[in-house]
């Protein structure tokens, strides 16, 4: 089980302050939230961390066998809330984390205040009426895909990714980290995001849910997200004029606006 | 004569003129390469160039990218995404990793992906892609180049194809090397009805290797028992050969000859013959019961002795001596003998336990000797408490191989 300490959490805001905590996808890291998390930090307690595996977490957290379910993702999620302490908690899950964060959000729903979903999708893979917009097949290629692109990088060579003269902002630590995972965790997080089904679990939902869906989203379509609005009780979806699977990063005032008007007014406290 | 000179000297006029003309011309042609219409050159450049929205819609694309994806220009601008011409998975690669990191590093190198053609067949290819940004900062478009990757890609699949092969083998070595040490030992744990016994094994370093320690408990007649304990010189496979024979040797002779000098004799005689050129050292203990308990003979071949734990006494060995088995012509092997008390506990164990070392510093005789006390204990409590010692002095990780035995008669 993978401590909050290994999970290189960050925390910034007001400490007092209602706590939002930011859970990223596949593929990246908390670097994810850049554009996003920061509106929060006048009037929130802005939390971010690493899942296993990926950006700056401990590669000693990682466990082949734990990490086999999405529940084991869950499961840090939560211990990352109750390490820290925080009660009330907006937690935003992007994609597979969004089904973590439902997983969460219906192990302990006293903990939480609010869920966002940003372009989740609880099953990938079509299953008779329903339709993930994957099939088995492509699972496979995705895996070749991972492969052909870590080829490089699993033999100790250093990766490659340019720094950025121009946004010197873009420090080290992300250059060195971004979008790169050990090609053992990515191929089996690859599996276990690909290969869930967590449509159970969304009916089971108490919290007050949004739902953040591109307008076109290669990953996870219109419909998926609509259904994940369906299925959850008392779910509000807005659609956002965004392309891609990532509105934090294409469209982040859009993203950070349509929260806003979900989440229970705090007074931002003025910069 | 005039006409002559006049024609020579027109000879070289004509020739400066044309090497002149040839200079012109070879700086017209090279002037026009440098000007060469930048249409034409974005056109045909040897890589596959296209522009889309930050959202990914395709607003240009080059004459070779259209070759490539064999599409007109009406199929792709304004309707199609980059991220429709890929494959499945690197349509979620593209998603997952490529844009995040375009929008966040504002560039993109090298990443591998498969363009798919309206037939379903694929062009593998390399892509970067850089983020141009307005003057508010805002991505405002993304320019990417392709280059086809299909010879590269080949024999990338052909060394991840090799690594894996690798990887599978080293683990079968990894299993090979632990089947063959476990057939050097017995497969559970001996006992001898009457007395008590306890043994152990530590491979040297993380176990991919096999050892050349090894020990062996079996009976030759009613209460008439064989432990030996030895070490084949050097490690690996050829080393475990030695070892299997030097086992087998052992319980061969055992069955006829009653005395272990007469034994490791045998045994010293069988590897002069064998082709090998590795050599061994055993301690071989002849256990047998008569009316007033335990009788043992005790050989050795340039093995350290057996030790003989009594209660309240240093320990002692148990006797026997003579040289490496396998070396020597005419070597010559005696027995010792002892008699058993209850309490009593012999311990057998390989030089890995006196040689293991931390640094410069030895674990030593004397470390062994105060490890194991002054007897009274349970052979289990000697070999866990040894083999606990040996490991704690080199950290977890031996340099060699160690073998324990130990056996005593109830106290």
């Amino acid at each position: 089980m993978a401590t909050a300490d290994q999970l290189n959490v960050r925390v910034e805001g007001p400490p007092d302050a209602a706590p939002i905590v930011f859970v990223h996808g596949f593929g990246c890291d908390q670097h994810m939230w850049r554009h996003v998390a920061p509106a929060f930090a006048t009037d929130h307690r802005v939390v971010t961390f690493d899942l296993v595996g990926a950006g700056g977490a401990d590669p000693e957290a990682w466990d082949p066998a734990r990490y086999d379910s999405l529940d084991a993702y869950a499961e840090d999620i939560l211990t990352v809330v109750h390490e820290l302490e925080l009660r009330d908690v907006v937690l935003v899950g992007h994609s597979v984390s969004a089904m973590s964060a439902v997983l969460a959000a219906v192990a302990e729903p006293d903990l939480f205040a609010a869920l966002v979903l940003i372009g989740p999708s609880p099953r990938f893979i079509d299953d008779g009426d329903y339709r993930g917009g994957f099939g088995k097949a492509d699972i496979a290629d995705l895996l070749a895909s991972l492969d052909s692109n870590y080829l490089g990088w699993s033999t100790a060579m250093a990766p490659v990714i340019m720094g950025n003269a121009e946004r010197p902002e873009l420090g080290e630590e992300l250059t060195a980290s971004f979008c790169r995972m050990d090609p053992e965790v990515a191929r089996q997080f690859a599996r276990v995001t690909f290969l869930s089904d967590c449509r159970d679990a969304l009916p089971a939902v108490t919290t007050p849910t949004l739902v953040l869906q591109c307008r076109q989203d290669a990953i996870a379509p219109v419909e998926v997200g609509q259904y994940v609005a369906d299925s959850i009780p008392g779910a509000r979806m807005v659609l956002l004029d965004a392309t891609g699977h990532c509105p934090h990063l294409s469209a982040p005032d859009d993203t950070i606006r349509a929260m806003r008007d979900f989440l229970p007014s705090t007074e931002p406290v003025p910069a | 004569m005039t006409v002559a000179e006049s024609g020579q000297a027109s000879d070289h006029d004509s020739d400066q003129d044309s090497e002149r003309s040839s200079d012109r011309a070879r700086v017209a042609f090279l002037d026009a390469l440098v000007h060469d219409d930048p249409v034409a050159l974005y056109e045909s450049a040897p890589c596959g160039f296209l522009t889309t929205t930050p959202d990914g819609v395709i607003v240009k694309t080059n004459a070779t990218f259209r070759t490539w994806v064999r599409r007109e220009a009406a199929e792709l601008v304004g309707v199609t995404n980059f991220a429709d011409l890929l494959t499945v998975g690197g349509r979620i690669y593209h998603e997952t990793h490529f844009a995040p990191m375009l929008f966040m590093q504002d560039q993109v190198h090298e990443v591998a992906l498969e363009l798919v053609r309206p037939d379903g067949t694929r062009l593998p290819v390399l892509v970067n892609a850089s983020l141009a940004r307005g003057e508010d900062g805002r991505p405002r478009a993304v320019r990417i180049a392709v280059f086809d990757a299909t010879e590269r890609r080949r024999y990338e699949r052909e060394l991840l194809d090799a690594k894996e092969r690798a990887e599978a083998s080293e683990l079968e070595a990894r299993a090979l090397a632990r089947t063959l040490q476990q057939t050097l030992m017995p497969p559970a744990a001996p006992t001898i009805p009457g007395l008590d016994l306890a043994a152990a094994y530590h491979p040297a370093g993380h176990g991919t290797e096999v050892g050349g320690d090894f020990y062996d408990v079996f009976p030759v007649g009613t209460d008439d028992w064989v432990v030996t304990l030895g070490d084949v010189c050097g490690k690996g496979y050829d080393a475990a050969i030695v070892t299997a024979l030097v086992r087998h040797t052992i319980r061969a002779l055992s069955v006829s000859e009653r005395r272990p000098a007469a034994v490791l004799k045998g045994l010293d005689d069988v590897l002069h013959h064998h082709e090998t050129d590795r050599f061994c050292t055993a301690a071989l203990l002849r256990l047998q019961r008569d009316a007033d308990g335990w009788q043992v003979t005790s050989g050795v071949g340039g093995h350290p002795s057996p030790l003989l734990l009594r209660a309240g006494q240093d320990p002692v060995p148990c006797g026997g001596r003579g040289p490496l088995l396998g070396v020597l012509d005419n070597a010559t092997y005696e027995d010792g003998c002892l008699r058993l008390e209850p309490g009593d506990v012999v311990l057998l164990y390989t030089d890995g336990v006196v040689e293991g070392r931390r640094g410069r510093e030895l674990f030593g005789e004397d470390r062994l000797l105060d490890t194991v006390g002054t007897g009274g204990s349970h052979p289990t409590e000697v070999v866990d408490g040894l083999m606990k010692a040996v490991l704690d002095f080199q950290e977890g990780t031996l340099r060699d191989d160690v073998a324990i035995v130990a056996f005593g008669v109830p106290a």
